[in-house]
């Protein structure tokens, strides 16, 4: 399912109304729990008013999926999470202005790790999305549901976040496309925070074509996020499968310990491959990476905490119906709503926040943030991307990695150096371990998207 | 007296700006139904996100420049975490370190002369929803929540500790509320515009917090209570703890909210949704818009037209008082006007708690003239301003109306003669050598024309009679 074929169906002769309940049965009976929340009487309502009117902009008709972490208007919107349930919001995020604006049809919000935090959406208060590659594996995580839909043939586009790596990780064990964009790039406004200084709001879809066009409806800058930056070019028309101009760099300590055999050879012999599409590549080091993980927890967890203060029950979301003085009520709430990954977050980053830790833990994560990236920098000097293997392993099972927080932070070694770099990074499948995907994270310069895109469509051409 | 050690640390709203501090919400709530002036940023909905309000910026640099503060060369915004039902998302937008400004100073005119007051730094934050509580903080059964009042732009001036009475603490908030007004960024009439936090301390003792007391006369009056409870302890041989209070204002004493156990821990950290702002570049031209300040106009008053420090002290106190007294001094004598603007028209309005913008220059400048040119009376000319604010109209036709008219130095004359005839007694009593005898006389005469003789006149009239009476005397 893409955009493409999808127009032509649109074109000759299908109703964008009868795709939606094609659409909205094959959801309903599928087995991936891929959506939380579905926007059937809107959605409908949109697609009758393309049939009638005909269809505008860029993704006139076209379906998509939304992160259940991103504010749509008039839809519960919960980070899957049970202490907003019940939660509307009353104005659209920026991208979904886009979206709207472009003729998309917002069709439901999809399954995620609560609050983004996790590897395998497995913390969801909906209970886990399966892998439609196995329904005993985890999709990956955080926007697990986003990646699980358009793999699964539910819908061809969706939207993600990815604080460290929940796009591209998902994409990689779901054997789909995925991209982290530039920070500042993409609005921020309306996306349920996390970690704000590492997130970013990013598409997917099954090949790289339809997830330029998406980045080209939601890319651009909004006063409203003092973080963002005005779009540098149209993404769509920068695509063209060659990449004789290309220098790769190989960071090697992305290819260290730990890294599933299978993976490893399927990456190389990716680079392998965009090799003999004229690209050039040389071994490169970002030599501060083994201090990633520690930093990114540390920044992520510490901005977790103090976002999720917020919710109390006193506005919006859970409410126990009992209330006694606030402060007894606001801890019931919290006790009872947040799931224990939140609350593990929430105490590690409240504690290195606290006086006496703040210049131990945050001030110094903040300097290797600095550190990192300058090797980002530096080592894309020389080259125009770097390509790692975005997961060291495929897909796990479900249950597997849950009573191991630790060993499931280290998933994220390849990914999060990236948001604490800001720099823009895509994930492309390229190859199988078994039966399960593996996917090849491709990184590029700040706000040098068209490179990766135009490098991961030339790869993805020559695979097929 | 034990030696009282005074800090304030004063948040001023910035309510001329129209909008608040982080979004385009309108700041004119003061008349509105509760919550009608919200959107998603300033009720922290999920995934709103703030962008900082350049005028609030520019505004809180003017009033650094005017408390002769050093401005930053750039500054940002800190997360303040701390739980409150009023503050909607958990944390408060505030500065901490690289605040706009620091180490400014007031100079205070005090009992024991003029004394600068050092700031140790001016800030900006928002401002948290507010809470309504039914009957008094700590009886209350529940509490209502308007947030209306969410974001708007607070500017945070805290000083060191160098006040050193209750009423120097207050004469410190006149003369800051006189400097915002000065600079058009701030309207004390407003509700909640003003609220202080005041540190005060005896003898070297733990310091107790005041927490917001939200009027100037309740500044004076908690720290005063506290002042006396503070001793009272002291006295008894109980020490005092460090503690934060809350001043009821109903029964004028302070409570015990909280004793502090070590430092409060807000976990500060940058506000990770804006990015830092370079003010420097802006200072130069903030700076030339920067009006006349009281202190200086006070200076230039008694300069250019040589009035009393005194006079100039008072004009200054309000800007429109200062603008009105500029208007009149341009077409009558200065001194004048300063004596009637200053000391009877001041007074009179104070009386009636009424503004300056409750008469008109121009009045002012016709009573002066006919006073000028002796077609009243001072005395009339209290009554035609006292008619004015009363009831209105013009000074002339009051004057008119009343009679007030000065009578005529021919009249006043004959009514001498007439007085000098018909009390015998007391020209005697003169001659003898009694004094009083005369302010009896020009009293008699001043009856007899039913007060509009000038009375000076009357007496020079009197005297000179006097003197040529006891020729007469001795001849007859
Ligand atoms: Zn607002």
């Amino acid at each position: 399912m893409n955009v493409d074929g999808l127009r032509e169906m649109l074109q000759s002769g299908k109703s964008a109304e009868e795709l939606l309940h094609s659409i909205f049965d094959k959801i309903e009976r599928s087995k991936l729990n891929a959506f939380v929340t579905l926007a059937k009487e809107s959605a409908l309502e949109e697609a009758r008013r393309a049939d009638k009117h005909g269809a505008k902009g860029m993704l006139g008709g076209i379906p998509i999926g939304i992160k259940d972490s991103i504010s749509t208007k008039g839809i519960q919107t919960t980070c899957c999470s049970k202490i907003l349930e019940g939660y509307i919001p009353p104005y659209d995020a920026h991208v979904i202005e886009r979206l709207k604006a472009e003729g998309a049809i917002i069709i439901g919000k999809t399954n995620m790790d609560e609050f983004a935090m996790g590897t395998s959406t497995e913390t969801s208060c909906f209970g886990p999305t399966r892998n439609p590659w196995d329904l005993n594996r985890v999709p990956g995580g955080s926007s697990g549901g986003s990646a699980a839909a358009v793999a699964g043939g539910e819908i061809p586009l969706a939207l993600g976040s990815d604080t460290g790596g929940s796009v591209r990780c998902p994409a990689s064990f779901c054997g789909v496309v995925g991209l982290k964009p530039t920070y500042g790039s993409v609005s921020r406004y309306g996306l349920i925070a996390y970690a704000n200084s590492l997130e970013q709001i990013g598409p997917f879809a099954g090949n790289v074509k339809d997830v330029a066009l998406l980045l080209d409806a939601i890319s651009g800058y909004d006063p409203r996020d003092s973080t963002s930056v005005a779009k540098k070019c149209e993404y769509l028309k920068e695509l063209r499968d060659d990449v004789s101009d290309v220098k790769i760099g190989v960071p090697k300590e992305f290819f260290g310990e730990g890294i599933d055999e299978k993976v490893e050879k399927a990456v190389w012999s990716g680079i392998t491959a965009l090799e003999d599409g004229g690209a050039s590549y040389t071994e490169i080091s970002l030599p501060h990476t083994k201090y990633s993980l520690a930093a990114y927890y540390i920044i992520a967890m510490s901005e977790a905490s103090s976002n999720l203060a917020r919710f109390d029950g006193l506005r919006y979301g859970l409410r126990l119906g009992k209330d006694k003085d606030w402060h007894t009520t606001f801890s019931e709430i919290k006790a009872q709503g947040f799931g224990e990954e939140v609350k593990r977050r929430i105490l590690l980053g409240t504690y290195a926040l606290s006086a006496g830790y703040y210049g131990k833990y945050y001030l110094k994560a903040l300097k290797v943030r600095t550190l990192i990236k300058r090797d980002f920098e530096s080592a894309l000097k020389d080259t125009n991307v770097l390509i790692t293997p975005t997961m060291p392993f495929p897909a796990f099972k479900i249950g597997e990695k849950m009573g191991e927080p630790l060993a499931l932070y280290l998933a994220d070694v390849n990914t999060v150096p990236i948001n604490l770099a800001g720099v823009p990074s895509i994930s492309v499948p390229c190859g199988f371990a078994g039966k399960l995907p593996i996917g090849m994270q491709i990184i590029g310069r700040h706000f040098d998207e068209a490179t990766i895109l135009r490098t991961a469509y030339a790869f993805e051409r020559g695979m097929t | 007296m034990k030696e009282v050690i005074i800090g304030l640390e004063v948040h001023v709203q910035l309510n001329k700006l129209r909008s608040k501090l982080f979004c385009s919400c309108s700041t004119q709530y003061h008349d509105s139904e509760p919550d009608t002036h919200t959107c998603p940023v300033c009720l922290g909905l999920p995934g709103a996100l703030p962008v900082t309000n350049g005028k609030a910026v520019d505004n809180a640099i003017k009033v650094a420049l005017a408390l002769n503060c050093n401005i930053e060369e750039w500054t940002m915004f800190y997360r303040k975490n701390y739980y409150y039902p009023d503050l909607v998302k958990g944390f408060q937008i505030s500065q901490y370190d690289y605040p706009i400004a620091t180490n400014g100073s007031i100079s205070l005119d005090t009992e024991d002369g003029e004394r600068a007051i050092r700031i140790k730094r001016v800030h900006m934050e928002e401002d948290p929803g507010r809470l309504v509580h039914v009957g008094t903080i700590d009886k209350s059964k529940y509490s209502l929540i308007d947030y209306n009042r969410s974001g708007v732009a607070l500017l945070e001036v805290v000083t060191e500790p160098d006040l050193r009475t209750p009423k120097e603490a207050r004469l410190f908030l006149n003369k800051l509320k006189n400097i915002l007004e000065y600079l058009d960024v701030f309207d004390s009439s407003l509700e909640g515009s003003l609220r202080v936090d005041a540190n005060v301390s005896i003898a070297g003792g733990k310091r107790a917090e005041i927490k917001n007391i939200s009027s100037y006369k309740g500044v004076e009056k908690a720290l005063l209570f506290e002042i006396v409870r503070q001793n009272n302890l002291v006295r008894r041989g109980v020490k005092v703890v460090q503690e934060t209070r809350h001043f009821d204002e109903v029964r004028g004493i302070t409570i015990s909210l909280r004793t502090k156990e070590g430092e409060e821990d807000y976990r500060y950290f940058p506000e990770p949704d804006l990015v830092p702002i370079t003010i420097r570049d802006r200072v130069d031209d903030i700076k030339k818009t920067l009006p006349e300040l009281p202190d200086a106009k006070r200076q230039r008053f008694a300069l250019q037209y040589g009035i009393s420090d005194n006079h100039a002290k008072v004009l200054i106190s309000e800007l429109g008082l200062a603008n009105f007294f500029e208007t009149v001094a341009t077409e009558v004598d200065a001194n004048l006007s300063a004596t009637w603007i200053a000391d009877v028209l001041k007074g009179e309005l104070n009386y009636r708690d009424l503004d300056i913008s409750a008469f008109s220059p121009a009045h002012m400048v016709q009573i002066l003239q006919m006073l000028k040119k002796d077609t009243i009376t001072e005395k009339g000319a209290v009554q035609v301003i006292r008619t004015l604010l009363d009831e209105g109209g013009t000074p002339s036709e009051i004057v008119k109306r009343k009679g007030l008219l000065k009578i005529a130095a021919d009249v006043s004359e004959n009514a001498v003669f007439e007085v000098l005839a018909e009390n015998p007694a007391a020209v005697q009593d003169y001659h003898d050598g009694k004094d009083e005898a005369l302010n009896f006389l020009v009293g008699q005469v001043m009856k007899k024309t039913r007060g509009r003789a000038d009375p000076r006149t009357v007496s020079k009239l009197l005297k000179e009679k006097l003197q040529n009476a006891p020729d007469n005397h001795r001849e007859a």
